[in-house]
């Protein structure tokens, strides 16, 4: 039953086969059994799953099911659960409950998924390999000496190792594609303002976006549906009409033109993850589409002025954890800055306090102009070379990280190798354009991640590229020995 | 040396929307504490905030009423630093592009004339909760009901030259958001408060001398005696050969003195940037002069009009335009009169604001309504009672007694205008007073008022003293 997809599943729901409970009954046994090699959980909600499944399995008799009831899901733990533990991974809020949901959160609700638990997260999502964790270090399924990537390594991870059949994970520089390729998995990173951001702890509000992470691009369509839309409580949520990105995973991939942009295949990549890119590109052929070399010049730049936006935006948007309402707060304060110091220095782990230090530079008065406006300057000039790559091509596709996963603790003292992880999948947050990855190929047994990116508001055309993909290919379908 | 003091003022009016600028919160006031505070006021982790549109449109109405250039696009920002009452670490509020760009509105000066000050700019911000220090045992209690209410932010030019322009502004600018019905300007409950910059320099010298900031100012009262102390303590300073440190300054209003808060040394790193979280505000001249097209007849427009159609001074109608409630009074006593603006005007001015002064009540709750008054007025001016009996009516309307007719009719009060009854009065009152007759009409002109006096007091007061004056002169002069 694990090995089935969020749409196998639903059909075997609706079909009688068996129903939520069971299923539920069955993940949960499994995180039980394996989570405590993966880490791969914050927080299992055995009890609110079976309340939820048993609620979706009168829904299913009664044929008020969608797609996605009774279906077990993992929430990554940047979104806030009504009345769950919502720690973020940090130290700063392990005992904060959240006292309401996040707008993705009650969407999938009401769509009659499952709520299994929360997963495990680089600390605020600030990490590319899920180290950062208050709660631990997840491990990699395929193996258990490498990392998942990050920042949503939990939910990559459980979904890899069929803990789950799907998870939410947050992107905001590569935080749901790197780990979904680093644990051989599909995940989509919406366009900017799709997916609802209220409820969904902040930390680059102008790069921040939700989305699926499932095993195939068909599931992802299918959470998608339910996730995406305008939420009047994000500001920066857009208005406009969600399609049925079911209805378009066939569409012909028939003249389909894919650009390679020569940048994403420089002397950075890993030559044997190159190879592997380089024969999905020949399936894409194979299928119909047309192969064009193009040049996206400004992407030395993604990586350090993604570095400036992110950490100036996440130094504000951390300020609300200072102690005083909710979140950790230091024993018996002297006073109250005293209370801000050290509630702060022991909520907040070294990555966190990093990006709060770089952010509050970036921002001061004297250097704001050199850093944060030049870095809106060269955003903009990012998004430029997207522009005009689209006006010839349709998709752009090229490899989601450097190298297959790394070893746990291989890249810890050193930040700027660790922050080049994310040098392929930066780029579409900052001009907020939508992006895949979906599993290509295997590198000393350690998956190979593909990543699609798409003009804004084509998440339709990225799904159906990857699903034909996927319909060629097995590599989706590999299982990690031992889960 | 001769001093001269320059002062700016920055001026903070509550919108008085329903609810928040960023929530949906209630903005009521008075409360219990953080009862109108919901998740996102509360800076709950993940929650985002959504503009009120509601808060624009009041600050675009503002920005037009006094010629301001209103920005196409303008942009959120955040002010970043900690403090309990704000609980974000930042305060929403506007900096590089504010709503409202560089206006003017025109005082009136003691001597009559008028001067123009400029307005830089006035910008929308959320304010910040309020901390407790009393009731709790040596802690800090945090209400945020406030948090999250919207306000107007209005930077004046250093134009002010002393503490009565600076109160005469302050008290237009009140006058102006009531008149747009954007704030209820209640300073009580800190609706309307504002900051004062205030410098000196030597009377000619064209450069601004080193100014301090006087935070948190809550009554027109505390606005004059904050400047004047403050620039006697800056002319001490500056005459010893001292210099004026930059620094934001308290007043103490209890001690009547100004005390340093914090040196600009001590002064924070905003960190202000664009808040990712909303989108730039954008208005297209159609919204613009949509909402243009919502003004209400603005006070120096009415004073115009009450000054051309009613034939008042420029004085009486700056007066009764200097709010709306009172100009509305006065419109509908005018009415109730008959159009005797003039009369109407003073009893307005006179005897009705003197007894609402005296009594300390609001015009919105005079126990003497604009058509009580107006009634009374067109009985004086049809004659039925004189001016002085008009005193007696108006005190027994303020009690409540009815209106002027019923008054009248119950007080026989009414003038009497009967020339032959008034004249067998007059006869009499010469008969029995022959020596003051005969002075009189020897010369000694003056005495003239001995007989309007006992005319008067023989009728109570209530003949009509036109007639008595013609009919005294008629029968003395004989």
């Amino acid at each position: 039953m694990h090995d089935k997809t969020v749409a196998q599943l639903g059909a075997g729901l609706r079909n009688g086969e068996f129903s939520s409970v069971e299923l539920t009954r069955a993940f949960l046994e499994r995180i039980e059994k394996h989570d405590k090699t993966l880490n791969s959980f914050i927080t299992v909600t055995p009890e609110l799953a079976l309340e939820q499944a048993s609620a979706a399995d009168a829904r299913i008799k009664a044929n008020e099911a969608t797609p996605l009831t009774g279906i077990p899901f993992a929430h990554k733990d940047i979104f806030c659960t009504q009345g769950i533990r919502t720690s973020c991974g940090s130290k700063m809020l392990d005992n904060f409950i959240s006292p309401y949901d996040a707008t993705v959160v009650s969407q999938l609700k009401s769509a009659g998924i499952v709520t299994l638990g929360k997963t495990n997260m680089d600390e605020f999502a600030m990490g590319s390999s899920n180290e950062t964790s208050y709660y631990g270090t997840v491990k990699n399924p395929w193996d258990t000496n490498a990392v998942p990537g990050g920042s949503s390594g939990g939910s990559a991870a459980a979904v890899a190792a069929r803990l789950t059949p799907v998870a939410s994970g947050t992107d905001t520089g590569g935080s749901i594609r790197q780990p979904a390729a680093l644990c051989g998995i599909t995940g989509l990173k919406p366009t900017y303002g799709r997916v609802s951001r209220y409820g969904m702890i902040a930390f680059a509000s102008s790069l921040d976006q939700g989305g699926p992470m499932t095993r195939t691009a068909e599931d992802a369509a299918i959470v998608l549906n339910a996730m995406a839309g305008f939420d009047e409580r994000d500001s920066t949520s857009i208005d406009k009409p969600v399609p049925d990105y079911s209805a378009h995973l066939n569409d012909s991939l028939e003249g389909l033109k894919i650009g390679l942009p020569k940048e994403y295949f420089d002397e950075g990549l890993d030559s044997a993850v190159g190879d592997a890119i380089d024969a999905s590109i020949k399936e894409y052929q194979k299928l119909g589409a047309e192969i064009v070399e193009i040049s996206l010049p400004n992407t030395h730049l993604a990586v350090p002025t993604y570095y400036v936006v992110a950490p100036a935006e996440c130094s504000t948007n951390l300020s609300r954890f200072d102690g005083v309402r909710y979140g950790h707060r230091c024993d018996s304060p002297k006073n109250l800055e005293d209370l801000y110091k050290r509630s702060r220095g022991e909520g907040f782990g070294d990555e966190v306090k990093r990006r709060i230090m770089m952010g509050t530079y970036a921002l001061s008065s004297g250097y704001y102009d050199a850093y944060y406006l030049k870095a809106q300057k060269i955003r903009r000039l990012i998004s430029d070379d997207f522009r005009k790559a689209f006006e010839k091509i349709d998709l752009i596709a090229g490899p989601t990280a450097p190298s297959v996963a790394f070893n746990i603790g291989e890249k810890n003292e050193d930040p700027v190798s660790m922050y080049l992880s994310d040098i392929y999948t930066i780029a579409a947050n900052l001009a907020g354009l939508p992006a895949i990855s979906i599993p290509a190929g295997f590198v000393t047994d350690r998956p190979v991640g593909l990543q699609l990116i798409g003009n804004y508001f084509e998440e339709a055309r990225l799904l159906g590229a990857a699903h034909q993909y996927q319909q060629v290919t097995d590599w989706h379908n590999h299982h990690p020995e031992g889960f | 040396m001769e001093w001269e003091v320059v002062i700016g003022l920055e001026i903070h009016a509550q919108l008085a929307t329903k609810s928040k600028i960023f929530s949906g919160a209630a903005t009521a006031y008075g409360t219990a504490p953080n009862t109108q505070a919901c998740a996102v006021d509360l800076g709950m982790p993940g929650v985002l905030p959504v503009l009120n549109k509601e808060a624009v449109r009041m600050a675009v109405k503002f920005g037009t009423a006094i010629d301001a250039h209103i920005a196409p696009r303008s942009v959120f920002a955040r002010k970043n630093y900690f403090y309990p009452d704000l609980p974000k670490g930042y305060q929403i509020s506007q900096f590089e592009l504010p709503i409202v760009g560089a206006g003017h509105l025109d005082i009136e000066l003691e001597d009559g004339s008028s001067k123009r000050i400029g307005v830089t700019r006035a910008h929308l911000e959320e304010d910040a909760g309020k901390s407790l220090h009393e009731d709790f045992h040596g802690l800090t209690g945090v209400d945020l009901n406030r948090a999250g209410t919207p306000l107007l932010e209005i930077v004046s030019e250093p134009d002010m030259r002393s503490a009565k322009e600076a109160v005469a502004y302050m008290k237009k600018i009140h006058s102006l958001v009531r008149y747009l019905e954007i704030c209820d300007g209640n300073m009580q409950e800190g609706s309307f408060r504002c900051d004062a910059n205030i410098s000196m320099r030597p009377k000619g010298q064209k450069e601004f001398g080193t100014r301090a900031e006087i935070k948190n100012l809550n009554s027109f009262r505390f606005v004059e005696r904050a400047i004047n102390i403050e620039i006697e303590r800056q002319i001490d300073i500056l005459e010893e050969g001292g210099t004026v440190n930059q620094e934001t300054r308290l007043y103490d209003s209890a001690k009547n003195e100004t005390r340093s808060m914090r040196s600009k040394e001590e002064a924070f790193d905003y960190r202000y940037f664009p808040d990712p979280d909303l989108l730039p505000v954008e208005l297209t001249s159609e919204d613009i002069e949509e909402i243009r097209k919502t003004l209400p007849e603005l006070p120096h427009q009415k004073k115009e009009r009450f000054t051309n159609s009613f034939g008042l001074t420029a004085y009486d109608a700056g007066v009764l335009t200097s709010s709306r409630e009172l100009a509305d009074f006065f419109e509908n006593v005018v009415i109730s009169s008959g159009n005797e603006s003039k009369l109407a005007a003073n009893w307005v001015t006179g005897d009705f604001m003197a007894a609402l002064n005296k009594a300390g009540i609001e015009i919105t709750k005079s126990p003497v309504s604009a058509e009580h008054l107006g009634g009374m007025i067109q009985r004086i001016a049809d004659n039925t009672i004189s001016g002085k009996i008009a005193k007696q009516v108006f005190e027994a309307i303020w009690n409540g007694e009815g209106d002027a007719d019923t008054i009248i009719e119950k007080k026989g009060l009414k003038q009497i205008t009967d020339s032959s009854a008034i004249e067998a009065i007059i006869d009499e009152i010469i008969a029995n007073n022959p020596a003051q007759t005969e002075q009189y009409r020897s010369g000694k002109d003056k005495l003239f008022g001995f007989f309007v006096g006992q005319t008067m007091k023989a009728t109570q007061g209530k003949a009509n003293p036109a007639q008595v004056n013609s009919l005294l002169k008629k029968k003395l002069n004989k």
